[in-house]
């Protein structure tokens, strides 16, 4: 606990580029962008293939696959390959992160939405398309959406590797911190990011209840 | 980097007692937190699924504890354990395991169809007995699934161990990172795919046989 408060009390902590809210703002940065394209690929890849039926089985076979990934050695390989300088490295691999959970449950959701709904609904004259986006979708909605906070609840968590290779963001603090054994570093980074995961956690519990029809809530509960 | 091979083949010739014990230090690390995860998940997920106002508040514990980094989570056991040691790792690790095990084990018990219960009440199960030989056999596919997910983010996961002193086949993440040497980190993420490819068909197999009812129902 002297740790943390050492840490949050350094008031060098607080201010310029190496200060707490610049490496928040990274953090973000790059895990906004990392969960932005991984929903940009899963989310269409998820809804045709749960909608269709067609590549199912590769589909979840191959997210499973990626859920084996260890992100910490593809930040390095990548780095290693291409070079640091910018952050487009370590997006891959928070991307890879962040498309399985996203991919299974919108096709899980797409897929288990009621046959009778979808009947119902192409005996009102929907077209396919209609069907998908104005039936299926909605009622995948909270699955949908608890992948999504999966997914950028990993990639919060995991972008701290990204420091061990030189870029900036929270995990800064813990390698850093390591790195001189200072432990009030360490420590208070890894407080600082274990507050931001929880934080993603709770925007994403908010926008679900935006987000997700007042009917299909009263169903799922 | 242009004269330098993507992998020197050598190199792992040279090395392979060395990949060798990280390789069983990972899977020791890996596979232990799903085993005690599934010990610990099994009669929480049990007295959940009995007792449906627990489930709310141990789910909502769980997801903030899943939450939490793994990188954070091992410095601060670092602190606590002062020295490398498995717990590190293992400990967090088992959290993690049973946020996708106890949802599993609750959801499994759920897909067991009431009429199902109801015949066994009536044939005479006991209640104990109706869980050992009906439900929980039911429950399989549902708990296999979580326990497939679980065992292959946790082998993955060790990985990360590396940053603290204790991570298995990560350490081979930072060797390469620190000579600037692709080999070990290609070595390194194919054994680990590798492990959870081969944990998962291990799986997968395991509910085959203990769900023969599954095939016969498929060639029927």
């Amino acid at each position: 606990m002297n740790f943390l408060l050492d840490f949050l009390a350094n008031p060098e902590n607080w201010s310029g580029p190496y200060g707490i809210p610049q490496r928040v703002l990274e953090h973000l940065e790059f895990s906004g962008l990392a969960l932005l394209l991984a929903a940009l690929i899963a989310l269409p890849v998820g809804m045709l293939v749960g909608y269709t039926g067609r590549g199912a089985v590769i589909a979840v076979v191959s997210a499973n696959a990626a859920r084996a990934l260890p992100t910490l050695g593809l930040v390095v390989l990548v780095v290693l390959l291409f070079g640091v300088g910018t952050t487009a490295p370590v997006l891959i691999p928070l991307v890879a992160l962040a498309v399985p959970p996203i991919l299974v449950n919108t096709y899980e959701g797409v897929r288990g939405a009621d046959a009778d709904l979808q009947d119902a609904a192409v005996g009102m004259g929907m077209t396919g398309p209609q069907v998908l986006f104005r039936v299926c979708v909605p009622v995948a909605m909270p699955l949908i959406l608890l992948g999504m906070r999966t997914a950028a609840v990993q990639v919060v968590a995991t972008a701290t590797v990204a420091a061990f290779v030189g870029l900036g963001g929270l995990g800064r603090f813990i390698i850093d911190g390591l790195q001189t054994r200072d432990f009030s570093s360490t420590v208070g980074g890894a407080v600082l990011v274990a507050v931001l995961a929880l934080a993603v956690q709770g925007a994403f519990v908010a926008a679900q209840r935006l987000l997700v029809s007042p009917g299909v809530r009263g169903q799922v509960g | 980097m242009a004269e330098e091979p993507l992998i020197r083949w050598d190199w792992i010739g040279r090395n392979a007692d060395r990949i060798g014990g990280l390789l069983v230090d990972n899977v020791v690390m890996g596979l232990a937190p799903v085993a005690i995860g599934l010990v610990v998940a099994l009669p929480v997920g049990l007295a959940c699924a009995r007792w449906r106002r627990l489930y709310q508040p141990t789910v909502g514990i769980i997801n903030v504890i899943y939450s939490l980094p793994s990188l954070a989570v091992f410095v601060l056991l670092l602190n606590v354990f002062i020295l490398a040691t498995m717990p590190i790792v293992v400990v967090p690790l088992t959290f993690y395991a049973l946020a996708v095990l106890i949802p599993a084990v609750v959801d499994g018990l759920g897909s067991v169809p009431d009429p199902v219960r109801q015949a066994a009440t009536a044939m005479g199960f006991r209640p104990l007995r109706r869980l050992i030989q009906v439900e929980l056999p039911i429950a399989v596919p549902v708990v296999i699934a979580g326990l497939r997910v679980a065992t292959v983010s946790s082998i993955s996961l060790v990985s990360v161990g590396a940053l603290v002193g204790k991570g298995g086949l990560g350490h081979l993440f930072i060797d390469g990172w620190q000579r600037q040497f692709p080999t070990p980190i290609i070595v390194g993420i194919v054994l680990i795919v590798a492990l959870a490819v081969l944990a998962d068909g291990v799986l997968i197999l395991a509910q085959r046989l203990l769900t023969p009812w599954a095939r016969a129902r498929r060639t029927a």
